[in-house]
């Protein structure tokens, strides 16, 4: 059996109950930190209360999948995940080798990145359009994906939700803008002059950040550690919204010049 | 004023008018006098004492040079002449003949405008020449030529006044037929000819030569030489038509100085916007526009440390000027600039365009980059070889502490010569060096012992293979880690005619489009191919067949790199590939530029290129070499089955008196230690020297065995790859 256990957003403490039950029944535990971290806390504190031993896999080894699945195949298997297991498609590609091969499959979700940022904007749900990462540069280019993702986005009135890249540290709001800013360079659309955005650090954390504020100027907004991540605004918004982005998110007066 | 310090500020004065400068390559095969012609030109003009130039050889100074008797370093030096009254500023460089530094012959065409071209008049044209020949025209540099040993034609071979003549002609017809063939626009106006000066005929060695304009003036014609020559008083000549005089008065008429040559050269050399302010002040050889300074020699002087030396195009360089180094995101600050007085390198003040001149400072710059004032210039064009390294040892250092030193080295020799290619391995402590031959690799080791006091463990010379395909793949379809991106990739043979464009360095992918579109239709590949080239590396071709594949355009650089990561190891042996034509066919991308990134993309590709290259008669190249060998017609015997022991192939024969000159193929792998071998097979009296002849297949036999050799070599699984390896 393999199952993919959620652990929440930021800390130990985010686990689920039901989490706790399944680990606690495992074979075998092993753990993913590289589609996100959990910046509240270490594997090894983790494994502590759990009590467990937590197996940490690289990256190949979870696209690969070989291995957990015929570690699966036999026993009881763990795959912990930061956020909610299934919002990495990764994961959803190892949960359907999995069922191909005949392994029972089960997931425990966690909090997911998505609600939580509705949650601390009052952005609503509904109203979001695709969502996109925005990618550490490669030498000089830098993916104009992001970019073409919230035109796209904008056309329809719809929020864009931008996750930032980890490598060796997570990437910050202030290096996402400076990156959108070297979209600018390239395509010249002058999106970006107009783009208002709403930064998030620490979804999930007791002392969460959240700031709205014409995109260019986030990068000067001091936002603490990570985990950030970021929206995009559509051009109107609803009422509701914009007034809670002014008591939740400091969002500037004009925003109210926004609402449709 | 001191003679010395006069001579400084006549070089000083100079090098502020391009029109009174000349920038000049002596070129020529092994041993035909380009060192003795330039040791004497030096001190004819002055520059050294005649006791130091000639049978001495004063610009072969190094002691490897002296001990093996040949020209290993290109020297860069500078003499003035006057001609006509006026003064002239000459900046020469004298190159190597022998195969295995032909680098630097190449390197020389790009600071120069103009060559004199060297043919010993006994020996003839000879494959070298037409070689180095080659490499001028290239470069767009003006030939003129200098019929070297006459004396050796008149008092060794013992020819009459009407056979020496024929002979003669016989050398310019010959040059002639190749400059028409390898640049005939330019054939009207380069052709050379003895009745305008454009040839001159001597002796470096004994320092006397004539031409029709110098006959002209000094009255010494032929006649007048066979007899002197043959009385064995050639000093008499000397003195008459002295040989300094002779070939620099050739060399002011006929080479252009910097502003007309620069005029031409620049759309050759360079592919950026003529129209452009840099593209202009370069055509004008403009000392008051932006730098553009092509780096073309680096060398280590004991005081200033590494000295770049090259060609300034525009601008002016003074101490203190900021450079970028192309390549690199490097800026570097000029601190000491030089030109050359004689041998010597002066410092000055500040260097105008058109000169060839000597940086201090620029502490990233390597052989072949362009230094500029320009943030984001385009570098010239790159310094190609004509042919690629083929022989590799792997070295180790012998004490263990010496380890940092040697990467550090490694990376420095790197630099200062592209045709080394070194690959450092900081895990295992091998690190391998492969170049031009096994003499360039004997030198370049025995350059590190002495100059860095290294001791070096080096392997015994081996063979570098290239691997290629000789069918047409199957689509392969290959999966990207994480499974989200797929590449479905075809490969197959390139034809022989697109081989032969990229290696002419005719097409590239930074010149126009519709032209390269035109060239590569034109060489034989079809209209859609033509168009779909993305990536020309190696001798090997990326062609994208896709149709309208969102996200293609921001993922086709890491596609790139993988197709770039896939030609370098090729999948038999991790030798690099070579012919070989990849195409796209089929691409579907994941979304979310996360997923698509480099860890996805470079291995997917490199794999799907791999597995395709096995299933299309995947076939092992070696290089291979042409062996030009003169020796008296007894020993003939000897020498075939020296040739034939050696997988070797006699291509062609001649008998002149007792002589026998014979033309002969084998693989490289068979020549190590030919040079002692046949010096004791023919009691040393044969005379001979090797060109390069590209790559064929091994025999089918052979292929097993050399594969696994090459895989134990590098510690990789003793079998054969199946395409399975690459995508399961
Ligand atoms: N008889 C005679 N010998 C000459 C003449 N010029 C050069 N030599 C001899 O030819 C040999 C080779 O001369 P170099 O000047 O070293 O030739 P090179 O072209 O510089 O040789 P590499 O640089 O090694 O290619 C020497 O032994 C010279 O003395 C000449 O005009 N007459
Ligand atoms: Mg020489």
């Amino acid at each position: 059996m393999l199952i993919f256990v959620g652990l929440g957003l930021y800390d130990e403490k985010d686990v689920t109950l039901k989490g706790i039950e399944a680990i606690k029944n495992a074979d075998v535990v092993y753990g993913e930190f590289y589609t996100s971290r959990l910046t509240g806390t270490h594997p090894e504190k983790l494994a502590q209360i759990l009590d467990r031993e937590i197996t940490i896999l690289p990256r190949e080894e979870v696209e690969d999948g070989r291995k957990i699945l015929a570690d699966a195949e036999k026993r009881n298997v763990v795959l912990l995940v930061g956020g909610d297991p299934m919002v990495a498609t990764t994961h959803v590609s190892l949960a359907i080798e999995a069922r191909k091969r005949g392994i029972d499959v089960k997931i425990i979700h966690g909090q997911s990145i998505m609600s939580a940022v509705c949650g601390l904007t009052g952005l609503h749900s509904y109203k979001f359009g695709r969502s996109a990462t925005i990618p550490f540069p490669y030498g000089d280019s830098v993916s104009l994906t992001p970019y073409e993702v919230i035109k796209m986005n904008k056309k329809v009135n719809a929020h864009t939700m931008l996750y930032l890249d980890i490598k060796e540290e997570p990437m910050r709001i202030s290096a996402a803008v400076r990156i959108l800013e070297k979209m600018e360079e390239k395509v010249e659309e002058g999106l970006l002059d107009d783009m208002v955005g709403v930064g998030i650090a620490r979804a999930g954390s007791m002392n969460p950040s959240v700031k709205c504020d014409y995109v260019r100027n986030l990068k000067d907004y001091d936002f603490g550690p990570p985990m950030h991540v970021m929206v995009v605004l559509a051009d109107k918004l609803h009422f509701m919204e914009a007034e809670a982005l002014r008591i939740l998110a400091e969002a500037p007066k004009e925003i109210e010049q926004m609402v449709e | 004023m001191g003679r010395r310090k006069k001579m400084v500020e006549r070089v000083k004065h100079l090098m502020n008018y391009p029109d009174k400068i000349r920038n000049i390559g002596i070129v020529a095969h092994i041993d035909h006098g380009k060192t003795t012609l330039s040791d004497n030109l030096l001190a004819g003009a002055g520059m050294i004492s005649e006791e130091l130039a000639g049978r001495q050889l004063f610009l072969d100074f190094d002691e490897m040079e002296q001990a093996r008797g040949i020209t290993i370093n290109a020297a860069n030096v500078s003499m003035v002449h006057e001609f006509d009254g006026e003064d002239y500023l000459i900046n020469l460089i004298d190159t190597p003949g022998h195969v295995d530094f032909g680098g630097d012959v190449t390197r020389a065409m790009r600071a120069v405008d103009g060559a004199v071209v060297v043919v010993d008049a006994v020996e003839g044209v000879m494959p070298q020449t037409e070689t180095v020949l080659r490499q001028a025209l290239r470069e767009n540099v003006k030939p003129v030529l200098f019929v070297n040993k006459v004396d050796r034609l008149i008092n060794e071979l013992e020819v009459d006044k009407q056979e020496m003549q024929m002979r003669l002609a016989k050398v310019i017809n010959q040059v002639n037929k190749y400059i028409k063939s390898m640049r005939p626009e330019k054939y009207q106006e380069w052709k050379l000819d003895a009745s305008n000066g454009t040839v001159a005929f001597g002796s470096a060695l004994y320092k006397w030569a004539i031409s029709v304009p110098a006959m002209k003036k000094t009255g010494v014609g032929f006649n007048e030489v066979f007899d002197l020559c043959k009385a064995g008083n050639m000093e008499e000549l000397a003195r008459k038509t002295p040989l300094f005089k002779v070939v620099l008065d050739m060399v002011v008429r006929h080479l252009p100085s910097p502003t007309e040559a620069q005029k031409e050269r620049i759309g050759v050399i360079w592919k950026g916007d003529k129209e452009s302010e840099i593209g202009m002040a370069m055509l004008n050889c403009n000392p008051n526009g932006p730098v553009a300074f092509m780096i073309t020699d680096i060398s280590i002087d004991p005081h200033a440390g590494e000295v770049a030396t090259g060609r300034l195009f525009s601008g002016m360089l003074k101490r203190g000027t900021e450079l970028y180094i192309s390549g690199t995101y490097a800026k570097n600050r000029v601190q000491q600039v030089g030109v050359f007085m004689g041998p010597d390198r002066i410092e000055v003040e500040e260097i105008p365009a058109g000169n060839i001149a000597a940086v201090v400072g620029l502490k990233d710059a390597y052989v072949g980059c362009t230094a500029t004032t320009l943030e984001k210039m385009m570098p010239f064009e790159e310094i190609r070889h004509v042919s690629e390294p083929v022989v590799t040892v792997a070295v180790e250092a012998d004490d263990m502490k010496d380890l940092p030193k040697l990467i550090e080295v490694l990376r420095q020799v790197s630099k200062e010569d592209p045709t080394l290619n070194v690959q450092i391995n900081e895990e295992t402590g091998e690190h391998l060096i492969s170049g031009m031959g096994e003499l360039h690799l004997e030198v370049v080791i025995a350059k590190i012992e002495r100059d860095k006091g290294l001791r070096l463990r080096t392997s015994p010379p081996i063979v570098v293979y290239r691997e290629t395909v000789q069918g047409i793949s199957e689509v392969i379809e290959g999966k990207s880690p994480n499974k989200h991106n797929r590449f479905y990739i075809q490969v197959e043979p390139l034809p022989e005619s697109v081989v032969e464009l990229i290696k002419s360095g005719e097409v590239s992918m930074r010149m126009d489009k519709v032209e390269r579109r035109r060239k590569f239709e034109e060489a034989g590949l079809n209209k859609e191919e033509a168009k779909g080239v993305t990536e020309i590396f190696q001798g090997n071709l990326f062609i994208d067949a896709t149709k309208g594949v969102q996200y293609l355009r921001e993922t086709m650089e890491l596609i790139l790199e993988g197709f770039k990561e896939a030609m370098k190891n090729g999948p038999l042996a991790r030798e690099p590939c070579q012919a070989v034509k990849v195409k796209l066919v089929d691409v579907k991308l994941h979304e979310d530029a996360v997923h698509r990134g480099p860890a996805q993309v470079i291995p997917a590709v490199r794999q799907a290129i791999h597995a395709a290259i096995l299933t299309a008669k995947p076939a092992i190249l070696e290089p291979m070499q042409f062996i030009f060998i003169s020796v008296p017609q007894e020993l003939m015997g000897n020498v075939t089955r020296e040739i034939q022991g050696r997988r070797g192939q006699v291509l062609d024969m001649n008998v002149e008196g007792d002589m026998v000159t014979l033309k002969a193929k084998a693989p490289v792998a068979e020549m190590f230690g030919f040079a002692g071998d046949i010096r004791s097979a023919t009691e040393g009296r044969a005379l001979w020297a090797t060109e390069h002849a590209g790559f064929e297949p091994i025999p089918q036999a052979m292929l097993n065995d050399i594969v696994m050799d090459v895989r134990k070599r590098k510690g990789l699984k003793l079998e054969i790859p199946k395409p399975t390896d690459y995508v399961g």
